[in-house]
């Protein structure tokens, strides 16, 4: 059994009088794609935000490789392999790719002050590295990106987060605004990610996605792990129910509500 | 290679600017015949254009980085009034007024540039404060040392064939030099080096770009600094090549300079444009302020050609960025 890489041991956040997340314990290895489901509020973006430095946990521990750790800002998550991809890719509509895809680490040639960005070794580079991930469609780095298709400007955004190292890739919603196609798109490049190693975290409210890729299951209600299971554990009808507020929904809710008004606000254990 | 191609020249920022600038010297040699390109007509627009071009540069850098700078209409006299008020009405040595002009250009900057930074409020409100308090500082303080709103200045010397002078005897002012030499520098810098991808990337997506590890901050507030500190070496030079400077005028620098980088294909909201488009866009908005006294029209309507150039300029552009945006799918075909 492989270590996690990145772990969240009993991690609440409030702001100001707003409990948003409560006792959070989670954790992701490498090779895996851990599954975050959870209706519209339930603290997946704060969760995210916390992995990702933009947030400080209120209590409880972040741990990389078994080290806790602590990221003051984006940069220093960054810096620690973290990286995380938006809904939008968070990429620049009007540069090249080449250009976006070395942002603030641009590739230079010549000498001294006479050192010049080196377009065609960027270009070659971001174009190889996004056809490594898979998508093959995409050969000229001077094309911008905001020419590309939703589900290309994704795996843009992936392949280079892969590329600068990344250890544990964050997906934040990556095929809520696309269509089938560019969504299996960006399923192949989850899975070319996972097949190198990294682990993911993938944000997403669609059970087909997350059954086509997830190893491990986290549904989050209310901010607070209301079930974690791994793949197999549950059937798609059961993981559904659970997303989509069904009936299993609205009794875990109940029963969590229940536990933490007897509980001095704890919420219950996760369900296996 | 697709940037030789046509359609690659085509989708490049500098393109609406390029055929902007082609049009109008169509439009003025027609109907003023080719005296504005004759060296005494050229040196008319060319004038205006390098000292126009200096400022609107600067301005269309912030401008790409998702930010504005208003405030440069009245750093041109801050600028002429410092060193004709320190090296005129003081007689102190002219370096000494060229050195203040120039550091009040950057102090300038910086508090423009760390108020957009700290405080997040829109840099053309930041700027449109800064650019009323300083018209108060030059108006109130050059009335209080000199008692009057205009100064006399005599320069002599190297200083003034640096900054004041006429090229060659000619009419052609050093200026155009400067303006030159600065547009070479940032082309280098914008365009080759890798400082201006970040200029680029700040305009793309502030966020996205901080998260990528470019220092957005600083980059902001040199980019202000820079800005005002050229609108500062314009008035300084203007005060030395005219032997005076005034409390007043500047103020039609801001919107000529905003049009000169908006006509050279520089996107309002940032992230596009191109250090060539937008001295295109300044030799354009030249010649047609110029090239009208070439022809046989009335100078009044030339507000009306600039105002239609410039939307004409801004559909163009509009145009070929869409063409940018979706452009290759033929292009991938032929080079595969």
């Amino acid at each position: 059994m492989t270590a996690p890489i990145l772990a969240l041991r009993g991690v609440n956040k409030s702001f100001g009088p707003i409990d948003v997340l409560h006792d959070i314990t989670l954790e992701v290895k490498p090779g895996e794609v851990l599954c975050l489901l959870g209706d519209n509020g339930a603290g997946k973006s704060t969760l995210i935000k916390i992995m990702s430095g933009v947030h400080q946990p209120s209590s409880g521990v972040i741990e990389m490789d078994g080290q806790p750790v602590s990221f003051p800002t984006p940069r220093v998550a960054a810096e620690a392999g973290i990286s995380t991809v938006h809904q939008f890719g968070g990429t620049f509509p009007l540069m090249s790719i080449g250009r976006s895809f070395f942002v603030g680490v641009e590739p230079t040639k010549g000498w001294g002050p006479f050192r010049v960005y080196d377009r065609k070794r960027a270009n070659a580079i971001a174009v190889k590295a996004v056809q490594d991930m898979g998508i093959t469609r995409i050969t000229d780095g001077d094309r911008l990106v905001g020419g590309l298709s939703g589900g290309e400007r994704q795996s843009l955004a992936i392949a280079r987060a892969v590329h600068f190292g990344a250890r544990v890739l964050i997906l934040d919603e990556p095929t809520a605004a696309l269509g089938v196609k560019q969504a299996t798109h960006v399923l192949r490049i989850v899975n070319e990610a996972k097949r190198r190693g990294l682990a993911v975290i993938f944000i997403t409210h669609q059970v087909m996605h997350a059954m086509a890729v997830g190893d491990h299951f986290a549904v989050l209600i209310r901010g607070a792990v209301a079930a974690d299971f791994k793949k197999g554990e549950k059937t798609r009808e059961e993981i559904t129910d659970l997303m989509a507020g069904g009936a299993s929904m609205a009794s875990l809710e109940a029963e969590i509500e229940g536990y933490m008004a007897s509980h001095n606000g704890h919420p219950p254990p996760p369900a296996a | 290679m697709s940037s030789t191609s046509l359609g690659g020249l085509l989708r490049r920022p500098e393109a609406g600017a390029a055929l902007g600038l082609i049009a109008v010297l169509i439009f003025f040699a027609f109907f003023g015949g080719v005296t504005f390109l004759k060296p005494a007509g050229m040196a008319s627009w060319l004038n205006v254009a390098a000292n126009l071009g200096v400022i609107a540069i600067p301005l269309g850098l912030l401008m790409i980085a998702g930010e504005l700078d208003i405030s440069v209409g009245a750093m041109v006299p801050f600028g002429a009034m410092t060193v004709a008020v320190v090296s005129g009405h003081y007689d102190m040595p002219i370096w000494l007024g060229v050195a203040m002009a120039l550091s009040f250009g950057v102090i300038v900057g910086l508090v423009n540039g760390i108020l957009v930074v700290k405080t997040a409020v829109p840099s053309l409100i930041v700027t449109l404060g800064s650019l009323f308090a300083v018209q108060g500082v030059v108006l109130g303080l050059t009335v209080l040392i000199t008692k009057s709103t205009s100064v006399a200045l005599s320069v002599e010397g190297p200083a003034k064939a640096m900054f004041g002078d006429f090229l060659f005897g000619g009419q052609l002012q050093v200026m155009a030099l400067w303006w030159l030499g600065l547009t070479a520098l940032y082309i280098f810098f914008v365009h080759f080096s890798p400082f201006g991808n970040w200029i680029f990337a700040m305009g793309g997506d502030k966020v996205s770009a901080r998260n990528a590890g470019i220092p957005t901050d600083r980059l902001t507030i040199i980019l202000f600094v820079l800005s005002a500190t050229s609108a500062a070496f314009v008035g300084m030079s203007q005060a030395i090549l005219y032997n005076s400077a005034q409390v007043a005028g500047g103020q039609s620098f801001i919107f000529n300079a905003i049009i000169s980088v908006v006509v050279g294909g520089v996107l309002l909201t940032g992230g596009f444009g191109s250090v060539v488009g937008i001295f295109f866009g300044t030799i354009t908005f030249a010649i047609v302020t110029q090239g009208i006294y070439y022809t046989d029209f009335d100078r009044n309507w030339s507000s009306l050609i600039i105002g239609v150039l410039l939307l004409g300029a801004v559909l163009m552009n509009n145009t070929f960025r869409k063409m940018a945006l979706s452009a290759t799918t033929k292009k991938k075909g032929a080079k595969a």
